[in-house]
């Protein structure tokens, strides 16, 4: 009996821990990078996991506390006055920089509540993305300190090994330190630029989960929904609650629910048009529409509602009346922002809205050829006009085509053509 | 790559007025073309103008509109990247001023230092 119950708590526990690391990690290390400067944030860092460590060692032996997100506070901010008292330099050194004396310092008490929480973890992504940071660090860190993964989950997303992360990493808190970063709101028409940052940051990391060649299907949701997440939080913020933001939220809602029946079970991705449509989650898609509908007030028009809108259009049926919506939205993006990308989206959609013998010749003029996505829609537009001509682009799309998932994809092609 | 300025000039309408489906075709098929320009990733920028205009003369004249006394308007621009200009008239085939009896003037961009 007592070991079935030692057995119960002990699972409880393991699935516990990490969970509450991803949704307190980032949210103590914030609050403590803001008390400390960004430049001990790996002092903060230090703190938190030492506080994780003490609760699998306690909660072990001792059970799960009633209110286990408090026991985590609580023994943060005792640690983190443990650590002011011991490191007395470090302590004068904080003293100096926030005016207070060095014993009040450690009678403080550090501000957990949820205002602070909030604002510090926006403070947090906007220091991250500061524009001296490049992007890869910039996801890199915000998946580490914002989103608490851990060092493995993020080579395994990014396809790459420990070491490069521990190097992009480290080399970015460099940086913050280097560039003297603040954790702070930028004024005005910093802010403008700033956002723009944050939000490219989270498009990317998006991205990363929606169109990674990763197999992990797990971290690959995780990252979409990690993003999300993020988003949300710079729309409960009145300052960083824009038009744009909420354009952004309401595309990842339209991709995210399109998710389950975009990967089968291997992670291998399945074409638009041969999705069970029963696999789309309709919570998703109705989010899509409201965040949609709040992005519409205003005047600003930005790539991120125009994607939207396409995403948008994407979940109605398909009709040339759909198309050609498609097609002036892409019109519209391209003129905001050119990208490969969108140029064989729009042309696809010119196909479909009527006009597929132009969209061969406007194909033609894409020069994309080192693209195998460029190949597969020429083999795509020629499919139903030249059976030859389309074998030809597949086959040079499958020599172009850089992942497994990618090759069988084009294969399949083929053979419905042969 | 160079830039070049495409300017659209045609013949003023007088009293010709489209009715809402024309209008709805024809920003359909200016749209198409400059999207298809703009997938090339050659589109820099373009403008419209509208028939607000007046023209300031020497001595301090204004008068009204742009063709109170011109027999062509200019109705608006583009700006592409191109090799050179034979490119950028290549591109303007299928510019949708042709359907309104207009023509397209292309022009290289001096770069200033």
């Amino acid at each position: 009996m007592v070991q079935i119950r030692d057995c119960f708590y002990m699972k409880e526990q393991e699935q516990l821990i990490p969970h509450l690391f991803r949704t307190e990690f980032r949210k103590i290390v914030s609050v403590l990078s803001k008390l400390f400067g960004l430049q001990y944030i790996e002092v903060a860092e230090d703190i938190v996991s030492d506080t994780f460590l003490l609760a699998a060692e306690t909660w072990g032996k001792k059970g799960i506390p009633e209110n286990p997100t408090a026991w985590l506070y609580v023994v943060a901010k005792n640690k983190t006055k443990d650590y002011l008292k011991r490191n007395q330099l470090f302590n004068d050194k904080i003293a100096l920089e926030i005016k207070n004396s060095a014993s009040e310092l450690t009678e403080m008490d550090i501000d957990l509540t949820d205002k602070n929480i909030s604002d510090s973890q926006l403070q947090m992504m906007f220091a991250i993305c500061h524009p001296s940071i490049p992007k890869e660090a910039q996801i890199g860190l915000s998946l580490r300190i914002l989103c608490g993964f851990g060092i493995d989950e993020i080579a395994d997303a990014f396809l790459a090994n420990k070491e490069t992360i521990n190097k992009r990493l480290f080399r970015a808190k460099e940086k913050l330190r280097e560039e003297k970063i603040k954790m702070e709101f930028p004024e005005n028409q910093e802010m403008e630029k700033r956002l723009e940052s944050v939000v490219t940051t989270l498009y990317l990391l998006f991205n990363e989960g929606y169109y990674s060649a990763s197999q992990n299907v797990t971290i690959r949701k995780d990252l979409c929904i990690e993003a999300m997440r993020l988003t949300v939080l710079l729309l409960d913020n009145t300052l960083t609650n824009k038009s744009s933001i909420n354009a952004l939220l309401s595309l990842m809602c339209f991709h995210a629910s399109r998710f389950d029946a975009r990967i089968r079970i291997n992670g291998e991705t399945v074409l638009y048009e041969e999705q069970d449509i029963n696999l789309w989650d309709t919570g998703l898609i109705q989010r899509g529409e409201y965040y949609l509908n709040k992005a519409a007030i205003g005047n600003e028009l930005s790539k991120y509602h125009l994607e939207a809108a396409i995403a948008y259009w994407h979940t109605q049926k398909s009709d040339e009346a759909k198309w050609n919506n498609i097609l002036q939205l892409y019109n519209k993006l391209l003129q905001i922002e050119y990208s490969p990308m969108a140029a064989l989206n729009r042309t696809y959609a010119l196909a479909k809205a009527g006009s597929p013998m132009k969209a061969i010749i406007e194909a033609e003029k894409l020069d994309l050829t080192e693209n195998h996505l460029y190949h597969s829609l020429l083999g795509q537009l020629y499919s139903d006009i030249n059976k030859d001509k389309a074998i030809a682009h597949f086959k040079t799309a499958l020599i172009k085509a850089r992942t497994e998932s990618d090759r069988s994809v084009i294969q399949a092609k083929i053979d419905r053509l042969i | 790559m160079q830039e070049f300025m495409m300017i659209f000039r045609m013949e003023p309408m007088g009293d010709f007025q489209p009715t809402p489906q024309q209008m709805q075709e024809s920003v359909k098929q200016w749209q198409d073309w400059i999207g298809g320009i703009a997938a090339q990733g050659k589109f820099v920028s373009t403008n419209q103008l509208g028939f607000q205009g007046k023209t300031l003369k020497p001595g301090g004249i204004i008068t009204d509109g742009p063709y109170a006394e011109v027999k062509e308007i200019v109705g608006g621009n583009m700006v592409v990247k191109a090799a050179d200009l034979d490119e950028a008239l290549k591109m303007a085939e299928g510019c949708p001023i042709f359907y309104m009896g207009g023509h397209v003037e292309v022009r290289d961009i001096m770069l200033m230092n």
